[in-house]
Order: C-alpha cells, then sequence, then structure tokens
C-alpha cells in the first residue's frame, strides 16, 4: 500500500512530505530526479519507476510531482487515481492545487491526508465526508475561530461514511432547491493532410450540480440514450436501472460531481465543425519559409464556433515568425518555439487567416517535419453527438426544484496535421 | 510539517495536551505522536492510558481515531499494551471503528507479526469478512491481503463459495476502494466449475463501468481470468469479450499516467486475446502531444493489432510518425514498419516501398534505421526485394552506427553475387577494420567470406587480408575463433565451406516480440499490478522474493469443453506450423547463423555444456539446492494424488476382525489385475523448466514398475536430448531403460512415455519415505523435480505374510508386547508402554481402538507394517492415506534388530482425550475410509467400498 507521499516542485524541492508506514528518507527522490533529468520535458517523466527498495508512482499536477513511494506490489492505477484524488481535495478546499496554496494551509493539508489515507488504504476520499471532517478555510471561519477558539475540525462521525450512500451526507437544506446538469463533449480527432478524418471520437461528460434538500431520488432519462453505450458511472447510479430502462437513477451527492463520462467512437456520428487550409513551407537553402493558416466552419450545426485558438509547435530551428492575422492577434514564443493565435469567432463571410514568413536559423537544414496544427473552439448549446436529455423526475421528497440542462462542444486534442 | 526542525524536545509538553476535547488538538498531538514516538519511546509510554481512554469513548469518531493512530507508533514496548484495546474495536457496535480496526491489525501485523498471531486477531480478521456492513468487509479483505503478501503460505485468504458469495455482495455497497481490493482477493479464487466462474463474472461485468479506472482494471483482470474456464462456445463468453472493449477504450482518455499504465496491460491483453481489441485499431493511434512514454507504449500496441484488414491505416500512421521530432520515437516507427511487413505478408511491399521513401528523406537516423529492418524484411522474405539493394548501396557511406553498418554488410554479404562492385564495397569497409565495433567486425569477415565463395576468382586476396586481420590482429577470442574456423573450413573442403556457409537460413518469425506463452500466462493474473506494468512476474523484481506465490490461469473445466485441450489456448503461438521458424535474433552478435546451421534446422543451437555430460551425473548440484527447499511448497503443488483416491492403492485392503482374515484378503486384492492408478499430475510445471511441462504417474502392472510420464513443450522452440535420472531414494527405484523421446517435440506438442523402473538402484532414505528426486534434461537445461511415489507400486503381488511375522519382529511377542509406531521415515524404535490387548494398543494411556497391523512385503526384501489407528492429528482423512498420513507406516529390513535406533524427540501421539469425536465411530463415507469406524460391522462395508474404488 502507499507508503509516502512527496510534493515536488518544478525547481525539484520537495516541499511536503507525508508517511503512512515508518519514515522513508527524502533521499528515494533521488531515483526521482535522476528520471526526470533524463527525461527532456517535465511530461515525459515515466510515470512508475523502480528504485532497489522501493518503487515510486508519480503524476504530475498543475506543475507540481505528486511522488508517492510503495513498497510492496500493489496495483499503479490505484495508486494513480488516489494521487489524483489527492490533487482534486486541494484544488477544492483551496481553490488551486499550488505550491503556495498547499504552504498557507500545511496544517490542513496534514490533516487532510491523514484522513484520506490510513496505513496505505484510502480511508475518506469523498469531498462530501471530508469537508464534514474538516471544513475548508474561508475567512470567515479563520476570524471566528480565533475569537472563539472552535476549530476547522468536525467533531462527529460523517454521516455518509457508512451508509449505504456514503457519497451524501445527511441533513441537507436549501432554500433554493436546484439541480444543474452540464453536458460537455469534447472532440479528439486527428485530422490529415488533405484534411480528411484520421480518427475522431467524442468523449463526454455530465457534470451535475445539485442543491437539494433532503434525500432527493433523481431519474434522468435522454431522447436517444441508444447514443452512450461506452460509459463510466458515478458510484450513485443504480446500473440494473441503466441496463434495462436506459434510464440514470440515483440519489446524488450534495454539490458538483461528474456524473457520468461517456464516449462515441462511431466515425459517423462525429462531426468536425472546422476545417483549416494550410500552406507551411520551408525553402532549401534559404533561411525563410511561408506560413498560410486559414479556419472555416464545416458541419456546425448553424451554431457559431467561438474561442478558437491555434496553438503551433514550430521546428527547432525557426528563429522568429512575422505574420499578419486578419482576426485576432498572434504571439510566437521563440523560446518554447510555441506560436499561439488567438482567433475567436468564425464569422462565415470572412473567414480568419495568418499569413507570413518565417525566419529560420541560417545554414542549418530545412526541418524535416512539419509541425502540427493543434486547434480549440467551444459551441455553447450544442452536444455534437446529438445527445439530448429529455426529462428530470424527483422521487422522494415534496418540493418542486429548479431544474435546467446546458451543453456546450469543445475541441479536446483536435490536430491537424501538415 | 515542522519545515525540517527537531521539535522531539518538546515530548512531554505535547503528550500533556492530549487528554484534550478539542478534536483538532487531539489531532496534532496524535500526529506529532506518530512522528516522534519512536525517537522516544520511553516517553510514549505516558500516551497509552490515553489511548486506552479515548478507545472508549462514546463518540465513534474518537474511538477510531485512538485505535488508528496507535497502530502508527511503531514502539514494541506500546504494542502490548494495545492488544486489549484492539480487541475490543474490533468488536465495535458502530462499523467505522471496526473498519478502522481491521486495518489495525495490518499495521500491528507489520510490527510484530508473532503478537497478532497469538492474540488470535487474524481469526477475528477473518470473521470480519462475513461482517454485516460492506466496508468492514472491504477492509478486513484488504488486511488480509496485505498480510497474506508476507506470509504466502499462512492460506490467510481461504476463499469457498460462501466467503466469495459474501464478497461479491459487499462489492457492489463499498466504497470505489474497497472495490479493489475485494476484486483482488476475487481474483485469487478458482471457481470449481464454469458455471461457477460464469456467475462470478456476471456479478463483476458492472464494475467495468465504474470511473475509478483502477476498479476498472482490477474487474477486467477478473473477467480475464474467469473467462479462461468459460467455453468458448458460449454465446456469454462472446458477450463478455464485447464487453470488455469499451472501459478498455475509455481507459485511454484519462491522464496520461493512467493511460501509461492502462496500456502496458491492454498490451498483454492484446496478446492474450487479440479479438477483444481488433476493431479498435485507431484509438492508439499516436497524438502528437501525448508523452513519450505513452507514444512508444501505443505504437507496440499497433504492431500487434495490425492485421490485413487494417494494415493501410496502419501504415499511413507510421509513415507520418517517421517524420516526428522525437529521435526514439522515429526510430521506434521505422522498426514497426518493419514489424508490420514480417508480420502481414500481404503488405511487405508496401512496407518496403515506404522504407524506400523513408530512405530517400535522407534523414540520418531515419535512413541507418531503414537499413536495419530491411535487412529483417530480406530475411524473411528472401529473394523477393533485392531490387532494392542499390538504393541501399547509395546511402552506404552516411551510416555511423553499428548496427547499420552490420546489417548493410550483411546484405552485401548475402547479395554479393547480385552487386556488382561487391568487393570494393567491403574493401571500403576493410581499411577501418579495427576501429569497427565487434558486431561489425564478425559480421563483415562472414561477408567476405561469403563473398569468397561466391565469387572464388576475384575475392583471394581480400579473403586472405580479413583473415589474418581476424586471427592475428584481434584481441578478440569471438573473432579469433570464427576467422580461424573459416579459415580450416577453406583450406580443407571448400565445397563444405560452401555447404556450411551458403546453407539456406531458416526464416525469422513475427513471434520474437511476444511474451512466452506461459509467462503471458502468469502475466494475465497479475493485470493492474506492477507485474503487469514491468511484464515480468513478481518473483522477477519484487524484493527478497518474499511473499511470491505463483499464479496460474484456472484451467478451463472439462464439462462440456471436449474439443479443445487447454494447451492450445496461448494466442500467437501456430501449434505445429513452420517448424524450420527460428525467433529472430536482435543482435547479430549472437547470430551464428551464417556458420554453424546445417540443413535440417531442427532448433536454435541453444546446448548448454552439460549436454555432452550426458546423464553422467546430472544430479551433482541441483538436487541439494532442491532438497533444501521447504517441504509444503514441493509437497503442495507436486504430490500426485488425491488423498482419499490414493487410500485404496497403498493399502492392501486390510480389513477382517482378525489378523489372518487380514492378511488373506490382503493378497487376495493385491493380485487383481492391474493395480491402483493415480491420475496424473504436474511435475514440472512449465514456469520453472523453461516452456517443459511434465505430468505423470506411477503404475504397477505384474511385476514391473513404470513411470507414465507426459511430457509437453510450451516453449516456442523445438525440444530434443530428453534424458533422465533419479537420485537415490528410500527402494533404490532407478529407470531401467534410457527415456525414448523418438521425435524431437515440437511446440505445443504433448508425448506420452512409459518409462520402466526397476528397484537395483542405490539405496539412501529419503524423507519423506517415498521422496523421488528427478532430474530431467533436454537441449536446453537440466530440470530437478521432486515427486512422491504411492508406496503400493512396490508391493509385490504374492506378498502373503504370516501372523507370526507380523507379530514378532514388530510387535515383539505377547510376553513383552511393543507397539512399534513410527513416523513415516523415521526409524522404527519402540513405544515404551505399549500394551497389545485385543488388537488395541495403548500408547501413552491411549486406547487406539481397533487398531491393526498389516505386514506386506516389499520389493527388494523389504518388509511394511502398516499399523493403523486413529489419525494422530484427528483428522478426516484416512490414516493410510499418502503422503501425509503415513505416519503409521513402518518400515524396516529383517536384517536391522528392533529397538537399535533411538526414539525420535517429538511425542507420536498429541495428547487428546479418548473421548474426543474422533474417536466415535461415525457413519462411513464411501471415499474417507476412515478407520475410526472400524467395528467388525462396519468392516464388510468398508472392504466394499475398497472394492468399488479398486474397480473405476
Amino acid at each position: 500500500m502507499i507508503h509516502s507521499l512527496f510534493l515536488i516542485n518544478c525547481s525539484g524541492d520537495i516541499f511536503l512530505e507525508k508517511h503512512w508506514k515508518s519514515v522513508v528518507s527524502q533521499s528515494v527522490c533521488d531515483y526521482f530526479f535522476e528520471a526526470q533529468e533524463k527525461a527532456a520535458d517535465v511530461e515525459n517523466v515515466p510515470p512508475v519507476i523502480s528504485t532497489p527498495h522501493h518503487y515510486l508512482i508519480s503524476i504530475y499536477r498543475d506543475k507540481l510531482f505528486f511522488v508517492s513511494v510503495i513498497q510492496t506490489e500493489v496495483p499503479p492505477l490505484f495508486v494513480i487515481e488516489f494521487l489524483h484524488r489527492v490533487a482534486d481535495t486541494f484544488q477544492d478546499y483551496f481553490g488551486e492545487c499550488s505550491e503556495a496554496a498547499i504552504k498557507d494551509n500545511v496544517v490542513i493539508v496534514y490533516e487532510l491526508l491523514e484522513e484520506m489515507l490510513d496505513n496505505g488504504f484510502p480511508l475518506a476520499t469523498e469531498s462530501n465526508i471530508l469537508k464534514e471532517l474538516i471544513k475548508p478555510p474561508t475567512i470567515l471561519r479563520s476570524v471566528v475561530n480565533s475569537i472563539t477558539g472552535s476549530s476547522n475540525v468536525g467533531d462527529t462521525l460523517p454521516t455518509g461514511q457508512l451508509s449505504n450512500i456514503p457519497w451524501r451526507r445527511a441533513g441537507v437544506k436549501y432554500t433554493n432547491n436546484e439541480a444543474y446538469f452540464d453536458v460537455i463533449e469534447e472532440i479528439d480527432a486527428i485530422i490529415d493532410k488533405s484534411g480528411s478524418t484520421v480518427f475522431a471520437e467524442i468523449q463526454g461528460v455530465i457534470d451535475a450540480c445539485i442543491k437539494l434538500s433532503g434525500m432527493p431520488d433523481l431519474s434522468l432519462s435522454f431522447m436517444n440514450p441508444r447514443l452512450l453505450d461506452d460509459v463510466s458511472f458515478h458510484p450513485c447510479i443504480r446500473f440494473k436501472r441503466w441496463e434495462s430502462e436506459r434510464v440514470l437513477s440515483f440519489i446524488p451527492p450534495d454539490g458538483n460531481f461528474r456524473l457520468i463520462s461517456y464516449r462515441v467512437s462511431s466515425q459517423n456520428l462525429v462531426a468536425i465543425p472546422v476545417y483549416v487550409k494550410h500552406s507551411i513551407s520551408f525553402k532549401e537553402n534559404s533561411s525563410c519559409g511561408r506560413f498560410d493558416i486559414t479556419i472555416g466552419p464545416k458541419q456546425n450545426m448553424g451554431k457559431t464556433i467561438e474561442g478558437i485558438t491555434v496553438t503551433v509547435h514550430m521546428p527547432k530551428v525557426v528563429l522568429n515568425m512575422n505574420l499578419t492575422p486578419t482576426q485576432g492577434s498572434y504571439t510566437f514564443d521563440p523560446v518554447t518555439k510555441v506560436l499561439t493565435w488567438d482567433v475567436g469567432k468564425i464569422t462565415p463571410q470572412k473567414l480568419p487567416s495568418l499569413k507570413g514568413l518565417v525566419n529560420l536559423q541560417s545554414g542549418a537544414p530545412k526541418p524535416e517535419e512539419n509541425p502540427s496544427l493543434n486547434i480549440q473552439f467551444k459551441i455553447q448549446q450544442l452536444a455534437i453527438s446529438g445527445l439530448k436529455v429529455n426529462r428530470l423526475d424527483m422521487y422522494g421528497e415534496k418540493y418542486k426544484p429548479f431544474k435546467g440542462v446546458k451543453y456546450v462542444t469543445k475541441a479536446g486534442k483536435f490536430q491537424v496535421r501538415t | 510539517m515542522t519545515v525540517g526542525k527537531d521539535v522531539s524536545a518538546l515530548f512531554p509538553d505535547v503528550v500533556n495536551c492530549m487528554q484534550t476535547d478539542n478534536l483538532e488538538l487531539k489531532k496534532l498531538v496524535y500526529l506529532y505522536l506518530m512522528n516522534y514516538a519512536k525517537s522516544q519511546p520511553d516517553m510514549a509510554i505516558m500516551a497509552v492510558n490515553t489511548f486506552v481512554k479515548d478507545c472508549e469513548d462514546p463518540n465513534p469518531l474518537i474511538r477510531a481515531l485512538a485505535v488508528r493512530t496507535m497502530g502508527c507508533i511503531r514502539v514494541d514496548k506500546i504494542t502490548e499494551y494495545l492488544c486489549e484495546p484492539l480487541r475490543k474495536c474490533l468488536k465495535d457496535e458502530d462499523p467505522y471503528v471496526r473498519k478502522t480496526a481491521a486495518v489495525c491489525v495490518a499495521k500491528l501485523h507489520d510490527i510484530n507479526a508473532q503478537l497478532v498471531e497469538d492474540q488470535g486477531f487474524l481469526d477475528t480478521l477473518k470473521d470480519l469478512i462475513s461482517d454485516s456492513n460492506p466496508m468492514v468487509v472491504a477492509n478486513a479483505a484488504a488486511a488480509l491481503s496485505e498480510i497474506a503478501e508476507s506470509h504466502p503460505s499462512s492460506n490467510l485468504l481461504d476463499l469457498n463459495p460462501q466467503s466469495i458469495n459474501k464478497l461479491l455482495t459487499a462489492l457492489n455497497e463499498c466504497t470505489e476502494w474497497g472495490q479493489i481490493f475485494i476484486l483482488d482477493c476475487l481474483a485469487n479464487y478458482t471457481p470449481k466449475d464454469d458455471r461457477e466462474a460464469q456467475s462470478i463474472c456476471e456479478r463483476v461485468t458492472p464494475r467495468l463501468s465504474h470511473a475509478n479506472s483502477a476498479v476498472v482494471l482490477s474487474a477486467v483482470k477478473v473477467l480475464m481470468k474467469f473467462m479462461e474456464m468459460l467455453s468458448k462456445d458460449l454465446d456469454y463468453y462472446g458477450t463478455l469479450l464485447k464487453k470488455l472493449a469499451p472501459p478498455l477504450v475509455t481507459l485511454l482518455s484519462a491522464e496520461p499516467e493512467l493511460q501509461y499504465v492502462a496500456l502496458r496491460n491492454i498490451n498483454l491483453i492484446v496478446q492474450k486475446r487479440p479479438e477483444i481489441l481488433k476493431h479498435e485499431m485507431k484509438v492508439f493511434f499516436v497524438k502528437y502531444n501525448d508523452p513519450i512514454y505513452v507514444k512508444l507504449e501505443k505504437l507496440d500496441i499497433m504492431i500487434r493489432l495490425a492485421s490485413q484488414a487494417n494494415i493501410a491505416q496502419v501504415l499511413a500512421e507510421l509513415k507520418e510518425y517517421a517524420t516526428e521530432v522525437d529521435v526514439d520515437f522515429v526510430r521506434k516507427a521505422v522498426r514497426a514498419i518493419g514489424r508490420c511487413a514480417i508480420k502481414v505478408e500481404q503488405s511487405a511491399e508496401r512496407c518496403v516501398s515506404t522504407l524506400l521513401d523513408l530512405i530517400q528523406t535522407k534523414v540520418n537516423y531515419v535512413v541507418q534505421e531503414a537499413i536495419v529492418v530491411i535487412k529483417d524484411i530480406f530475411r524473411k522474405y528472401p529473394n523477393k526485394y533485392e531490387s532494392v539493394i542499390a538504393t541501399l548501396c547509395e546511402n552506404l557511406d552516411s551510416l555511423d552506427e553499428p548496427e547499420a553498418r552490420a546489417a548493410m554488410i550483411w546484405i552485401v554479404g548475402e547479395y554479393a553475387e547480385r552487386i556488382d562492385n561487391a568487393d570494393e564495397l567491403l574493401e571500403s569497409f576493410l581499411e577501418g577494420f579495427h576501429d569497427e565495433s565487434t558486431q561489425v567486425q564478425l559480421q563483415l569477415l562472414t561477408a567476405i567470406v561469403k563473398l569468397f565463395l561466391k565469387k572464388p576468382t576475384e575475392t583471394q586476396e581480400l579473403v586472405q587480408q580479413v583473415l589474418s586481420l581476424a586471427t592475428q590482429d584481434s584481441d578478440n577470442p569471438d573473432l579469433r575463433d570464427r576467422g580461424y574456423i573459416y579459415w580450416r573450413l577453406l583450406s580443407t573442403d571448400p565445397v563444405a565451406a560452401k555447404e556450411v556457409v551458403l546453407a539456406e537460413k531458416p526464416l525469422i518469425s513475427e513471434e520474437t516480440d511476444l511474451i512466452e506463452p506461459t509467462l503471458l500466462d502468469e502475466l494475465i493474473c497479475y493485470i493492474g499490478t506492477l507485474a503487469s506494468v514491468y511484464h515480468k512476474p513478481p518473483s522477477a523484481f519484487v524484493e527478497g522474493g518474499r511473499g511470491v506465490v505463483h499464479k496460474s490461469l484456472p484451467p478451463r473445466t472439462a464439462s462440456n469443453e471436449s474439443t479443445e485441450s487447454p494447451e492450445t489456448a496461448p494466442a500467437g503461438a501456430p501449434p505445429g506450423e513452420q517448424p524450420d521458424v527460428i525467433p529472430a535474433q536482435g543482435d547479430l552478435l549472437g547470430d551464428l547463423l551464417n556458420l554453424d546451421l546445417g540443413p535440417p534446422v531442427s532448433g536454435p543451437p541453444l546446448a548448454t555444456s552439460s549436454v555432452q555430460m550426458g546423464a553422467v551425473d546430472l544430479l551433482g548440484g541441483g538436487l541439494d539446492s532442491l532438497m533444501g527447499d521447504e517441504p509444503e511448497g514441493i509437497g503442495g503443488t507436486n504430490f500426485v494424488a488425491p488423498t482419499t483416491a490414493a487410500a485404496p492403492a497403498n493399502l492392501g485392503a486390510p480389513i477382517g476382525s482378525g489378523l489372518s482374515d487380514l492378511f488373506d484378503l490382503t493378497s487376495g486384492v493385491g493380485t487383481l489385475s492391474g493395480s491402483y492408478v493415480a491420475p496424473k499430475a504436474v511435475w514440472l510445471p512449465a514456469m520453472k523448466a523453461k516452456g517443459l511441462e511434465i505430468s505423470g504417474t506411477f503404475t504397477r502392472q505384474v511385476a514391473s514398475i513404470s513411470m507414465d510420464l507426459q511430457l509437453t513443450n510450451k516453449a516456442l522452440q523445438v525440444m530434443t536430448d530428453f534424458a533422465i535420472q533419479f537420485n537415490r531414494n528410500s527402494f533404490g527405484l532407478a529407470p531401467a531403460a534410457p527415456l525414448q523421446v523418438h521425435a524431437p517435440l515440437s511446440p505445443n506438442q504433448t508425448v506420452e512415455i512409459s518409462l520402466p523402473l526397476s528397484t537395483v538402484g542405490s539405496v539412501m532414505k529419503m524423507e519423506p519415505l517415498n521422496n523421488l528426486q528427478v532430474a530431467v534434461k533436454n537441449n536446453i537445461d537440466v530440470f530437478y523435480f521432486r515427486t512422491l511415489y504411492p508406496l503400493h507400486i512396490l508391493f509385490v503381488e504374492d506378498g502373503k505374510m504370516g501372523e507370526s511375522l507380523c507379530t514378532e519382529p514388530f510387535l515383539g511377542g505377547p510376553e513383552e508386547p511393543r507397539g512399534l509406531l513410527l513416523t513415516c521415515g523415521t526409524p522404527l524404535f519402540p513405544l515404551p508402554d505399549c500394551t497389545l490387548q485385543n488388537q488395541c494398543f495403548r500408547v501413552d494411556g491411549l486406547t487406539l481402538l481397533a487398531s491393526r497391523a498389516l505386514v506386506t512385503g516389499l520389493t527388494a526384501g523389504v518388509w511394511a507394517a502398516s499399523i493403523f489407528g486413529p489419525h494422530p492429528a484427528g483428522c478426516d482423512s484416512c490414516p493410510l492415506c499418502f503422503p501425509s498420513h503415513l505416519c503409521q507406516a513402518q518400515l524396516c529390513t529383517p536384517h536391522s534388530p528392533i529397538g537399535s535406533h533411538s526414539p525420535p524427540p517429538t511425542p507420536f501421539l498429541p495428547e487428546r482425550s479418548p473421548r474426543d469425536e474422533h474417536f466415535l465411530p461415525r457413519p462411513l463415507f464411501p471415499l474417507q475410509l476412515s478407520l475410526k469406524c472400524r467395528a467388525p460391522e462396519v468392516s464388510q462395508h468398508v472392504y466394499q467400498a475398497y472394492e468399488t474404488i479398486l474397480k473405476n
């Protein structure tokens, strides 16, 4: 099971350590630093590293490394999942998961870690339960605490901890009862040079924000549930009901949570909302090249495509770029060689384009590879897979909740090869 | 937390704060204690009182907190004081406290294992498995698994259908982490038949839709393992296959770290059951901003999934990758193109043209990598793509890596007759001969010799030059030896040299990079663990090899599975196909194929030096280490027959009210034609013997003993040159003829052999008595195993003995009755206060009701007496069953006087009251030939039971 946890920042300082069993010396992290050195990029540090006596399993989140030390055979996914959960909890408590936030709240961090893991076994990882045990820091509470001498630590056993629905706390009360669902779909796609789709799929999630009093029992039904054949559920969902009736039936946790995530991969269902015309060329034996890209809408179901950003990792030999956008603004970082073009909205009358010259290092051979374009965009009020919520029913409570559904489609890992 | 400052000096003050009502303060004090108790063990005692008090607090949160903290204080002095509170907490009314206490047992076990066992906490923990609260069940399962890991033999998690049912019920209700523990527990269980396996699978399947990827992967593990037991014709099998694909693909949309672990596991799954993901090729396409470790894994899986149907897409992708920035990745992509060509024959042409396109880019490392793979393609499809040689030769000068140079030289040598200026090309390499790496030097030597044999007239000078360089100026023994061999070959018989050097080479196969089927099967059992990330069994890397139990997939049950044998299950190894295909050697160094493979090739030259020694002394050192093994380990895995079934085998039906009846009966049964034969058991698992699996049994057929062996080749290579030898043993068993395996054993083939045995070998007393140590040799290695043979194979058919013989040497006569009760293998000794009354022995004041003595003639002038009575351990099985219950059977020769041996120090019978339930008559169960019910009126039934078993 998980032995110890080290938090390491980008400059390689171990700024927090926690041991759940016997103490493991900090020097074990040297193996990690060694691997980090070998990997050119911080993102390329292998997640599982073996050392003579331990195994290091790490994740990279928000410019921090969470490195856990284990000694016996433990499922690595279990450790990785847990580390992500720790990071999520910090995010949830402090608003950000950064070195500064963790250092400011070091006592709460230790209390949290102690609550989350016991002897390497996860204890309480549900945010609802943790918040009952240890109240998140707020300015008001710290003022009250310093006056009254009370503490952030809850002194009763969280009710949800042992019930059949550990995710929900009892005695929830709201004056306005609301239930909101966000259907968010991300398109992952690889488009090849000629514009045809090599690979495309939709990663969808339904995030819920439920503020309902008591113990509501919800059931959410879809217009076209057959779209969902590959789904992962929050533990609250009754699997049998889904299997037989294709209805999501659940007693929700209180607050924000991810209800389901799903994947739609059938090629014909994945519409690609934008196209890119590109021509990037480098001349032989000369220190310049041409760069020209244009973006246009395609299969956008009549909605506006907004928030478009194009990111390009240019080859190493590129020194500078001299471009003119017809719309938006661009930046080129000569150190990381990243070109970012913030386009904004597409207006079909005048398609946005970015043209200009590329300055190359003189004397260097022309780059072999053409850069891939990474595209971000957003379409409001549309789930590109066509998924539609039919209705939400509530049982078990008398009041009438306010209900709402929002749809958003975004680009996930959307790449255009040139 | 203390910013690196040592604050242990404040210990007394902090401990004083412990008895506070402020929970936050209490928690912080506890945190302090955990960190500093070890440095101040004496002071830590002060905290004990508060812990004990807190364990009785009305607030369950505080009780749980106390018991949790207690376990984390790793001070020996304290641990003893904590047992009482812990015991109370394990039985607490609040499940939250119980579940915390369950984990505490694991903590305590880590600190002091003995204490935990003595205090009986393990049993309490086992009881918690059937707790009403699912969280408690999950934590108990987790704690037990952790303890079991450090004690592999303890059999703590003794799973039976009832406990499995409880776990499955808890599975639906506990938290995600609990589900992981329970699923991992389930994976260790072996269902008794396919129906049970199916019902478990059905209940586990919903976990595949869990949001936690660790739960998903653990569920996949359980399903992959139990699927092995399901028949492929079953509808459910197909459904399950379909259900497995989506969750695996979903794992790939998670964070890169999760993706990596998932990909490593998918790699195994794809090898075991390629059908699951065969339509999902596209999800493995690489995105340019994937971390490198994810990219490389995806590439590997892409090749494994490549087939004729999708090869066009795969090649297009690979070509795209070959122009990426990352050098390592590009190289691997180029190599992958070559692997595709070898794997999918129809695509070879397209692959070659893709490679040529890449060579045209003139990017140095791409060209070099392409040449290396083209060499492999030539090996697979000789005389097909030689037209590209010209293009390759153009790039000769740009090659600077040894592997690429060696590959190029190989190509030039191999196709010397088609390259006009081959001699010039090779000569150009020769100039810097001494600066080349060994790999290149060896290759150059071989290539020039080939060239000479093909064009002898023009190249005589060249070959002499290279031979003198290799033999005279080189320090490298490999190179020198190879040089001399060529020299001698060429000088003595050029025709023979031609036959040897230009012999037709075996083709390389696509299976090079497949994991061996036996290892793969083992790894499938470890899906989701570190072993699956490293693709090594835990024994290969877990520190100290502690707690490693080999796991294996459950065998497919025979109920509705007649057509397919379990051996054919491993994927990717076509049985008996292409016998002349050998695995491609990655490095040319080991590749002496140019040199020493005369046709026809039967297998790779892997023979070790022991082959020459033949059967002289195979047993040399190996058996000593074998003997040092823990007995239970061997006994557990290798023992032949199920105890109950073996019962009639080794006793000659010793029933009847008097001794004389008994002996008559014995002879009667003994002469039945063909004695009992135990079913074949696996003696040497393939995992331990580089793919050779041996199972077998012993038989006795009218005056001759034989050992029936079944050899199965589960490796990827052909096995030949089998030999067998026994170590000295108690009855002088030895093979009467050499082991005859006529044809080489090709992969996945099985051969049955009956090896006649004699009892004229040298004798040495073994422990236990019927222990036999065997060495088996083949072309790969020598393997040792040990087995227990049933004693009945030694019984002679006419082994009739008089009552007197029995009473005299063994029992000492009526005036001075002595019981000669011995444990198996220990020398015969008299028990001091044993009296013989009506065939009842009194041993240490205990009456062994209705005991019997049976004396049987054994081969080689050995007599055996079996004295029956209640089994000392009071177990349900027959006292005569082998091996553990041989304890009452004796062995002595007429020549060794009784009583000359000193009694062993251990008492034969444990203290036990005669009223003990085991002494009471109980209903007869046909297979448990319990002698406790040997009352005269029952004996007739016992005899009938023996008869039925003998007949069946």
